[in-house]
């Protein structure tokens, strides 16, 4: 299997806070895997340094073989903030062809964008003007505009209705059967299903990291939420 | 990139037409003001007047800036442009150049009601006095990006406001002749880029012809505009904590 994401011994601290404990982990190129955790537990931090804003005390973190954060990268992956990362002054349209344009893509390409998370009916509306699930949406479109080879995506389907939420895991799923590797952070545990491998982070350490089979399969739990959980329990005994 | 970016901050101000109004309008009726205030004292009035050309495109675009590079920070877009292409100076010439034109309507507009409605009068060009204006205003927008990477809040950033305009509006020889001023006070003065503004344009005000003081001021004031944009960049980190 290829690699897209290597992590290797990440630190990260906030002021005197360790925010991630020396986290190593390998994410598959083509693949959707779920960050999953609860918040707080350092979900956007390592977003934030696979896309290279963070400041790392120590450690690596190489993304489809460069380092994280250098200048070629930044033509190959897309990134979705979780707070929605969108001019609110703008209309939906004009926040894609934007990010279409920094990407050196065309107008129509960023209509794509916007009829991939169904807001072509709001693509003349102000993202100031829309709710909260729609702002969400406008923010993935930006993040999907670019064809990017890697999607980092920080909590997307907050605030959406089921249909649509299922609607983008599906369209999740395909970008990836066309190679794309994304990397989905969630606290829903029922979204955990969906994702073709997990991380389950908690305060700051990587407590799972496999299929989502292969984490029923060890916890003999058949509910995910039942699994993360019996996970926390055998590391404290550990 | 710069162009695209420098477009979408122009819709941005398109879509906000209370803003607009405000910019074209504001300028004009403080002149006014000043008009009556000087009501049959022509000379004081042109002097003043002159003056104020050059310092409301440099406050209002101080403002305006500080608070539109504070917005990309705390929503969250600017750590999203730093994961794309986009440099950091794309980002910011960006800006200077949106708000460069804002500020050349803002300063067209002012300039032609002090002429054509209140008589002002000055020996040279009025394009010249234009042409400071603009780059006093595009001195405003660097200094605002800069400050802007030491506010946190909208509270600080307007704060900055009294700390980084107010002296040099006191200090430019607008309330007290530079060349009166105690010798301390006019070595502040000579450092502060809007005494090189208010300078050039009481050249254009007092000479038919540009002089070599002016285009020396002008070219102060264009480079103290790119020291504070290259500052700027280099308070604007990729990496935070």
């Amino acid at each position: 299997m290829e690699t897209a994401i290597e992590i290797d011994d990440l630190v990260v601290a906030r002021g005197r806070k360790h925010v991630l404990h020396g986290l190593s982990c390998t994410i598959p190129r083509g693949q959707v895997t779920g960050l999953l955790g609860p918040s707080g537990s350092g979900k956007t931090t390592l977003m934030r340094a696979v896309v290279g804003v963070q400041l790392v005390r120590s450690g690596t973190v190489t993304v489809l073989g460069e380092p994280a954060g250098s200048k070629p990268l930044r033509r190959r992956i897309g990134y979705m903030t979780q707070a929605p990362s969108v001019y609110a002054d703008l209309t939906v349209r004009e926040n894609a062809r934007y990010f279409a344009a920094l990407h050196g893509l065309p107008k129509p390409e960023a209509d794509k964008a916007v009829t991939a998370v169904g807001l072509e009916d709001a693509a003349h509306q102000l993202v100031g003007s829309l709710s909260g699930g729609q702002r969400n949406r406008a923010s993935l479109a930006c993040a999907l505009v670019g064809r990017p080879d890697l999607l980092v995506l920080d909590e997307p389907t907050v605030g959406l209705d089921p249909v649509l939420r299922v609607d983008l895991w599906a369209r999740f799923h395909a970008l990836a059967a066309e190679g794309v590797t994304l990397l989905v952070s969630s606290h829903v545990m029922d979204e955990a299903g969906r994702c073709d491998r997990l991380l389950l982070i908690r305060e700051g350490r990587l407590i799972a990291d496999d299929t989502p089979a292969a984490i029923r399969a060890a916890t003999r739990q058949d509910d995910l939420e039942q699994a993360f959980l019996e996970l926390i329990r055998t590391e404290a005994h550990a | 990139m710069i162009i695209a970016t420098a477009l979408r901050i122009l819709r941005q101000l398109r879509h906000d037409r209370r803003t607009v109004a405000l910019l074209v309008v504001v300028p004009t009726a403080l002149l006014a003001l000043l008009y009556f205030m000087y009501d049959g004292q022509p000379r004081a009035f042109d002097r003043v007047a002159l003056t104020m050309l050059g310092i409301f495109p440099f406050v209002v675009m101080f403002l305006v800036t500080s608070i539109a590079m504070l917005r990309e920070r705390t929503s969250g877009t600017l750590e999203r442009l730093l994961t794309t292409p986009l440099g950091r100076l794309d980002l910011l010439f960006g800006y200077g150049i949106a708000f460069g034109l804002a500020a050349t309507v803002q300063a067209a507009v002012a300039t032609a009601a002090a002429y054509l409605l209140m008589g002002l009068e000055t020996a040279g060009n009025t394009a010249l006095v234009v042409l400071i204006a603009v780059a006093d205003a595009v001195l405003g927008v660097a200094l605002g990006l800069f400050c802007s990477a030491f506010a946190r809040t909208e509270f600080q950033a307007v704060q900055f406001m009294p700390v980084v305009v107010a002296p040099q509006l006191l200090l430019c020889g607008l309330f007290v002749e530079r060349d009166a001023m105690a010798g301390w006070l006019g070595a502040v003065s000579d450092v502060m880029p809007m005494s090189y503004a208010v300078e050039a344009l009481q050249e254009v005000g007092a000479h038919p012809d540009p002089t070599g003081t002016m285009w020396r001021d002008l070219a102060v004031v264009c480079v103290a505009s790119l020291l504070a944009l290259m500052l700027a960049a280099a308070t604007l980190r990729r990496r935070t904590a």
